[in-house]
């Protein structure tokens, strides 16, 4: 069997990942599929608990972050939406209005 | 103690009343004709978020627990249904001129601003963290999509992205903590993980393991870090000019006190419901960060020249001061006094920006033009009732006795004193006075400019909502200065009701 250990490894490595790719990708699309991995890693990690302790609350709140996740990318894009309407990049180094 | 089903239908009829209301609003809306005024629903909105507050009030004769322990019912959440419920009630009334002279239609901004605020009153009364990050994304997502309203300026949708962006990067950090959280206790609820720490001993079914504190520690910053974006403390703080600029002003007025408060509540019951033990771990952690809010805050906003920017960074300073007096419970002698300073803080704070927000949102006109310091110029001849409302909130978000913000700064700062925290102090008394050169020069320029020339025509009457919601936040921040005690007292039993709970938990039966 494997240990638990790894699994929280493995969802530290994600996490990472999705943390550094936030902060050095440049399209909005890729930024916001990086809060999705980052949110991913989280659900490997309640599993693996969940596992651990053989609670079944942990694998519940794992649904709760999906339906949450799914509102939030639908939100999410119709902002998407409206920010390439008014400014035809989704670059985020040109969406640089609000500055002092 | 399981409550019986009515029961827990009373303990969550405030956010009952709030979600019916909103729903009724979205389905009205398309059958309203689209050319006309959506001033109808707005009223029907303001009629809801009043019914809410008056379910609250009802609560108080049913403290408890409701739907398998996952909602709390007592004082300390009864004081934020209160205060968050008074702030959409006061931004709705405050909306409808703002409304049309943006000329933004539709029903929908009302039923956004409902559900946000089902999710922040939530927030209060939850103590499972499941619910809470429900509650907590319930009262985001209606923001992130409030502040991108003014959908055709470029401004307002750059302000929604940045919320969004930054604001669900800070949810992942939030989650990620409570995951490691039940890797730690077993549990999601605040009390079973509060007993889990105290005893050291995680207990399930017959065998029990020790808990591993490093973990929880651990889990423990990452909340922070996710409600501290939230607050908007330092050095969590960037997005906040910036969403503050580019979203609609009564929005702003909504989104810095209704969240903030919410979240602010919702740290109480993370670290002094479930974690006294863990207190060393946090101390820190929240002096740093108060340190750093309220210095950032006030140093920024000496620089800007957008009122909306001004107060966005006073807010941050606020979130700083606010801090202090969280990280005053450490002392084992000024735990009450420290939480119900924390409390009363939210609840000045919350009247004297709502209504500052809700004057910048009167003169900002069409386009959102005017909200430069130059454009206050000759306000307090032009409109002078006006101006006498702002400086009022500004001298109270500044601090001066007579104001809610006096007494609100002095329970803070007397908490910390009697915890010991005398740098800290010294660091917020010296970021009060620096605080005091933006206030003011906004007051000065209203007054003592000459207004620029053609302007002296614009009709700056104000509707009667924004009167009334004026004449309401001026009037609360006046009596929390003159008669602080009675709100004081009610703040302290909530905070008492916070601290013992964890000893009741260990009672409860499940």
């Amino acid at each position: 069997m494997i240990p638990l250990s790894w699994y929280l490894i493995l969802s530290a490595i994600l996490f990472a990942i999705g943390v550094a790719s936030f902060l050095i990708k440049r399209s909005i699309i890729t930024i916001f599929m990086s809060i999705e991995l980052m949110l991913n890693a989280v659900n490997l990690t309640f599993v693996a608990f969940a596992n651990h302790w053989h609670q079944v609350s942990g694998q519940v709140f794992v649904f709760f972050v999906m339906v949450v996740a799914a509102a939030e990318a639908a939100v999410g894009l119709a902002i998407v939406l409206a920010v390439f309407r008014t400014r035809e990049t989704l670059n985020v180094d040109q969406v640089n209005l609000l500055k002092l | 103690m399981t409550a019986t089903p009515e029961l827990s239908y009373v303990r969550i009829l405030p956010e009952i009343i709030l979600s019916i209301c909103g729903i009724v609003v979205m389905f009205v809306e398309p059958l309203l004709p689209q050319r006309g005024s959506h001033k109808s629903l707005g009223v029907f909105s303001f009629v809801g978020t009043l019914a809410a507050l008056i379910a609250s009030l009802y609560q108080t004769n049913y403290p408890g627990w409701g739907w398998f322990n996952m909602i709390r019912v007592d004082e300390f959440s009864v004081f934020f249904h209160v205060l968050i419920c008074a702030i959409s009630a006061v931004v709705i009334l405050a909306s409808f001129e703002y409304l049309e002279t943006q000329e933004i239609r539709g029903g929908e901004y009302y039923a956004l601003i409902l559900f946000g605020t089902v999710g922040m009153v939530l927030m209060s009364s939850a103590v499972e963290l499941v619910l809470i990050f429900i509650a907590l994304e319930i009262s985001s997502i209606a923001t992130y999509v409030l502040a991108g309203y003014r959908r055709r300026a470029a401004t307002s949708a750059e302000s929604s992205i940045k919320y969004f962006l930054l604001g669900s990067f800070a949810t992942a950090f939030f989650l990620y903590g409570v995951a490691l959280m039940f890797g730690a206790t077993g549990s999601t609820s605040i009390y079973t993980i509060s007993s889990a720490l105290q005893s050291g001993q995680v207990t399930l079914g017959a065998s029990s393991v020790p808990v591993s504190y490093s973990l929880a520690y651990v889990a423990v910053a990452l909340m922070f870090v996710g409600l501290g974006f939230k607050v908007a403390s330092a050095p969590f703080h960037i997005w906040t000019p910036d969403v503050y600029e580019g979203a609609p002003a009564p929005v702003v007025a909504l989104m810095s006190t209704g969240p903030k408060a919410a979240a602010f509540a919702v740290m109480l019951r993370i670290l002094f419901g479930a974690g006294i033990d863990t207190s060393k771990a946090w101390f820190w952690l929240v002096w740093i960060s108060a340190a750093l809010s309220m210095t950032l805050g006030n140093l920024g906003a000496l620089l800007q020249s957008n009122v909306k920017r001004m107060l966005a960074y006073s807010s941050i300073a606020h979130a700083g001061y606010l801090l202090v007096a969280f990280a005053a419970v450490i002392a084992p002698n000024a735990r009450d006094t420290g939480i119900s300073a924390a409390i009363f803080y939210a609840a000045a704070y919350a009247a004297m920006n709502v209504g500052a927000f809700a004057v910048v949102s009167h003169f900002a006109r069409h386009g959102e033009r005017y909200v430069n310091f130059e454009d206050y110029a000759g306000l307090g001849k032009r409109s002078p009732i006006l101006a006498a409302t702002l400086s009022i909130f500004l001298l109270s978000l500044l601090g001066l006795p007579a104001t809610g913000g006096f007494f609100a700064k002095f329970y803070v700062f007397n908490a910390a004193i009697k915890s010991d925290l005398i740098w800290l102090t010294v660091i917020g008394l010296i970021n009060s006075a620096i605080a005091s050169y933006y206030y003011l020069r906004l007051i000065v320029v209203m007054y003592m400019y000459e207004p620029q020339p053609g302007e002296e025509k614009l009709q700056l009457r104000a509707a009667p909502g924004l009167t009334a919601a004026l004449v309401i936040t001026a009037i609360i921040t006046i009596w929390l200065g003159v008669r602080p005690a009675g709100v004081l007292d009610y703040a302290t039993r909530g905070a008492s009701r916070l601290l013992p709970s964890f000893q009741q938990s260990s009672n409860l039966s499940r």
